[in-house]
């Protein structure tokens, strides 16, 4: 149990929805939500198809945690073929919808095909259905949301939808739920646009049985106390959120800024968390209003904003005077250091846009980062950007393209296209500071040895959430190592890739892991489920998962080669800081990487590791 | 001698009157150690989680130990997290 042993699969093209048994045996080799939807697209679809025709599939999945009483367990996936990468697309969200689905009794949705027409899948509990969305298409998020909660009449239905972006096939377009909780990442959204799937509504009042309620209900306790009490997720993230990592990340010299030209950037307090809760002097008040939690989440990181009113990016628009979600550390960082601009509240009107249009701020930031960097080499002109002086710290010239973007409008349709494809385009691809064609987050690997590998190696592009070693090398969680080595960072790499996976798959937050490890995970997942779950299996889960996840990547027609980081890392070093006059040296930990995962020097998994591990 | 001295987050409240932007210059005496500092700004030994002397962490041991020179910065966190 706790998984509901259902699973809903609509096909687009009949416009029709059928409910199937899970395939239980899966579910004890892969767990849930990023393990057991990647499963179930590994064993249905083409590694090498077009991830926007209608022969890609994308799932919602849940995991077994999922709308139980376990801490943080509102979290679901997506999970598809990539369109930005090509590789395994797995984004992963909060917020209220996955609790919902879960509690409407599935354990995912399978859509497959493409509809002839713009619709959206209605679900209560076990009824669902195709409706038809045509009045929705051209809406954003955030009015397709308000539409169609009001349609239901029901203040309690949830719903992800997308925006303009995914419409318009924006290679980074997001799914959002909840208006600003998003699978953010690797472009599900476009997958979503190219189904002509506007949305997702659902209504779940069946509740989710669990194996052991006593068990679960003393080992979510344990949890719970171990978070309240933690400094970090007791304290610490609930209070200034993600972006108090502004000023610690630039004061170790590893906020990439300028398009990774440096590795430090003056105006970083000016859009810090410190920064957010200073009193404006326009308006008495400061941006940020208040934390906000997603589903059974005791840690209650998000951030809600307000822009000053007067602030020329919304002072003529009041659907942007509200308080709304607001900035996280990587998007914060996304929108403003790598553009060199530090305008608190544009970026804050940026990330608005993002959510009410569904973009990542991740890919678009560095995107736009990416086009100023043309920009100034005169690859590009005025001619290209409709106008615009494209210069890096340029607030006004980024505004813009955030709405071109997020429209899909001019020069906004290129930037669409994400970074790597733009600097192609103009003769630069150096200036991409992408792996696999994912755009990389927020620290630089430079000043932060291990992420170079974590990047370098991570299954759907460049990513920080699939090998946080910031924990370690930055933050000592859970013990300091230094920044900057690489003796030891291939270990550290694989250790919390393998624990990344057994998380996402169990249906809570990877932010518990400040706090909590497997010796507290495991025991939700095995008190909620049937079967032994010990600690040891949660994490084998995980590097099977890791695995399964790179002989995808290599069917799809990705080598060791793929295995990299953008030149500018590897060639030009950081000029301040504590890691002034250093590159990052990938060759120094990804040979012993290999060997630890026990994969051949081509980064191939061998036959006795994929024997062990049943692949 | 003078250092930068920054606090962040929930040490913000023990920076000295006149710091702005979690900031301000003070003066040591020569062979001042870092502990010192933390010291003699109140900061409570147990919330100075991340101390970075020109960016680079000191660990707990190193802290009485190391002394500061005029032009350092010395930047301090309690337990804090992203992603």
């Amino acid at each position: 149990m706790s998984w509901t042993g259902n699973i809903l699969r609509v096909d687009l093209a009949a416009g029709t929805c059928t409910s199937e048994p899970t395939n239980m045996e899966w579910a004890h080799d892969y767990m849930g939500q990023r393990g057991l939807a990647t499963k179930y697209l590994v064993e249905e679809t083409d590694p090498k198809v077009d991830p926007l025709s209608p022969d890609n599939k994308m799932i919602f999945a849940t995991g077994p945690l999922t709308g139980t009483i376990a801490p943080t367990s509102g979290r679901w996936s997506v999970v598809c073929k990539g369109p930005l990468t090509g590789a395994i697309a797995c984004s992963n969200s909060g917020g209220f919808f996955g609790a919902e689905l879960k509690n409407a009794g599935w354990d995912m949705v399978i859509f497959e095909g493409r509809s002839a027409s713009p619709v959206y899948l209605d679900i209560t509990n076990d009824q669902a259905e195709l409706k038809d969305a045509s009045d929705l298409w051209g809406k954003s998020v955030w009015d397709t949301e308000t539409a169609l909660r009001d349609r239901r009449g029901d203040p309690d239905v949830r719903v992800a939808s997308i925006g303009l972006a995914g419409e318009n096939g924006a290679l980074y377009a997001a799914i959002v739920n909840d208006m600003d909780r998003a699978a953010g990442r690797s472009g599900v959204g476009a997958v979503m646009g190219s189904k002509q799937l506007k949305a997702v509504v659902v209504r779940g009042t069946l509740g989710v049985t669990v194996n052991d309620p006593m068990a679960l209900m003393k080992t979510s306790n344990a949890a719970k106390e171990l978070l309240a009490e933690h400094a970090v997720t007791g304290t610490g993230l609930p209070t200034h959120g993600t972006q108090v990592l502004m000023n610690v990340i630039n004061e170790v010299g590893a906020l990439p800024t300028r398009n990774g030209h440096d590795v430090q950037f003056d105006g970083a307090h000016d859009i810090s968390a410190e920064a957010m809760a200073e009193v404006r002097e326009s308006d008495g008040q400061a941006n940020l209003v208040s934390n906000h939690a997603c589903f059974g989440c005791p840690i209650s990181c998000a951030r809600r904003s307000k822009i000053d009113p007067t602030h020329f990016t919304v002072k003529d628009k009041p659907q942007y005077q509200i308080v709304s979600g607001g900035l996280e550390y990587e998007a914060a960082w996304a929108l403003g250091a790598a553009n060199g601009v530090k305008d608190l509240d544009a970026l804050t009107y940026a990330n608005f846009v993002c959510n009410e249009q569904g973009l990542d701020p991740i890919s678009l930031g560095s995107t736009i980062g990416a086009a100023m960097d043309l920009y100034g080499s005169g690859a590009i002109s005025q001619e290209d950007t409709g106008g615009v002086a494209l210069e890096f710290g340029n607030t006004e010239a980024f505004v813009a393209m955030v709405e071109a973007t997020a429209r899909g409008e001019g020069f906004g349709k290129e930037l669409g296209q994400g970074s790597r494809r733009l600097c192609e385009k103009y003769g630069h691809p150096e200036f991409s500071m992408t792996v696999k064609s994912q755009e990389f987050p927020a620290y630089d690997p430079r000043g932060i040895q291990g992420m170079g590998l974590t990047y370098a190696t991570s299954n759907r592009g460049a990513c920080h959430l699939r090998s946080y070693t910031v924990a370690s090398e930055v933050l000592g969680i859970p013990e300091k190592t230094d920044p900057l080595v690489t003796e030891g960072k291939a270990g550290l790499v694989k250790a919390f890739q393998d624990a990344t996976a057994a998380v996402d798959s169990s249906g809570t937050c990877v932010f518990t892991t400040f706090a909590l490890s497997g010796e507290e995970i495991a025991p939700m997942v095995d008190a909620a489920c049937e079967g032994d779950w010990s600690v040891e299996r949660f994490v084998e889960v995980g590097e099977r998962i890791w695995n399964m996840e790179r002989q995808y990547n290599i069917a799809a027609g990705f080598t060791a080669a793929d295995d990299t980081l953008p030149e500018r890392l590897l060639k030009d070093a950081a000029k301040t800081g504590p890691a002034e006059g250093s590159v990052n040296r990938l060759d120094e930990m990804l040979p012993e990487y290999y060997e630890l995962r026990g994969w051949d020097a081509s980064g191939v998994p061998s036959a006795e590791t994929l024997g062990r591990l049943g692949l | 001698m003078t250092i930068t001295f920054k606090l962040y987050a929930g040490l913000s409240e023990y920076l000295p009157e006149g710091a702005t932007r979690n900031s301000t210059q003070i003066k040591l005496q020569p062979g001042d150690t870092v502990n010192q500092v933390i010291d003699r700004c109140q900061v409570p030994r147990d919330l100075a989680h991340l101390v970075m002397l020109n960016g680079i962490y000191l660990a707990t041991d190193q802290r009485d130990q190391s002394q500061l020179k005029t032009g350092d910065t010395l930047a301090i966190w309690p337990p804090v997290a992203g992603g």
